[in-house]
């Protein structure tokens, strides 16, 4: 792997980690009006969902910024159905892991 | 108990995940112990794995983290502790240490605290072990999809946003977002289709 790539890797880490740390310590030292505003409060409840979303879609349909269709769509689609009929967690992501493995080690 | 077994399974899911985006196993093990925020860290190794820097990746996992710091806010005041104590608190500060110490809210500020501190280290110790033992997994694998863990990762995603959708509103956002950045990805530089839907989430909870 290249120097590049690892640098990559442990910035982002690291750069993770202490942004992660600073939001959960200044929520508890910073006076309560500055984050109780209902629009933060409203925000907050709205932006996993953007990302998470994008992240799905992203990492069901992509490789290198190209859109491709491959085993991964059978993965996705197989947990969609999961999730459907409220299967817990681990079962999602073992059956997308399944489906999309057998796809592509079969067809 | 049932949490226990849902933290396991997402923190094994997390250690396969850092581990098929290209992360070294001390990196996810590194990301469970010091970030500890479940989104955020599978957002890092979602968005490096799309081909994202190093900045955007930081970027999009810290607005997830960002209601880590509105719990903080929640918390402070009913656990009122100083010092490194309440570098531990801030730590273990998370979705489920809050939510348990909120659900004891009836039972008295005791039961509150119990709550809180008991989860959180709980969760802690739990989301480390299996972290580590879903990284060791998958680097024993090789080819991943050959396992299905390339569409495991999103569907983790996938497992993590499904409660958030509560009503069509929240569907209708995620499903546009979804379609957004599937679009942006060929034109956009890698990592900003995604970033971009947080601005979508903020101009859409501003109006509304």
């Amino acid at each position: 792997m290249s120097i590049q790539i690892m640098t990559t890797l442990w910035i982002a880490t690291l750069g993770t980690s202490l942004i992660a740390f600073l939001l959960k310590y200044s929520g508890h030292s910073v006076p309560e009006r500055w984050l109780s505003h209902p629009k933060v409060q409203r925000i907050n409840a709205l932006i996993p969902i953007a990302l998470l979303s994008a992240l799905v879609a992203v990492q069901s349909f992509s490789e290198k910024s190209q859109l491709v269709i491959d085993q991964r769509v059978v993965g996705i689609s197989v947990a969609t159905v999961a999730l459907f009929l409220k299967a817990p967690f681990p079962i999602v992501v073992l059956s997308a892991a399944i489906s999309s493995a057998a796809v592509y080690n079969w067809l | 108990m049932s949490v226990s077994i849902t933290v396991g399974a997402y923190g094994v899911a997390f250690g396969a995940a850092a581990v098929a985006n290209g992360f070294t196993v001390v990196q996810a093990c590194l990301l469970s112990l010091l970030t500890f925020s479940g989104a955020s860290q599978f957002a890092v190794v979602g968005v490096i794995g799309a081909g994202g820097s190093a900045i955007s990746a930081i970027a999009t996992a810290s607005l997830l983290g960002v209601r880590n710091a509105l719990y903080g806010v929640i918390m402070a005041p009913h656990l009122k502790v100083r010092g490194l104590k309440r570098v531990v608190a801030a730590q273990i500060t998370i979705d489920e240490s809050t939510g348990v110490a909120l659900g004891q809210e009836p039972r008295g500020i005791v039961a509150m605290r119990k709550g809180f501190w008991y989860t959180g280290i709980g969760v802690f110790v739990f989301w480390n072990l299996f972290t580590l033992a879903g990284a060791l997994g998958a680097q024993a694998m090789g080819d991943i999809r050959a396992f299905g863990l390339d569409s495991a990762v999103p569907a983790a995603f996938l497992g993590l946003v499904w409660p958030r959708l509560t009503g069509n509103f929240e569907r209708a956002l995620a499903v546009g977002c979804a379609l957004f950045a599937i679009a942006m990805t060929p034109i956009l530089p890698a990592g900003l289709p995604i970033i971009a839907t947080a601005f979508i989430a903020i101009a859409v909870g501003l109006k509304r």
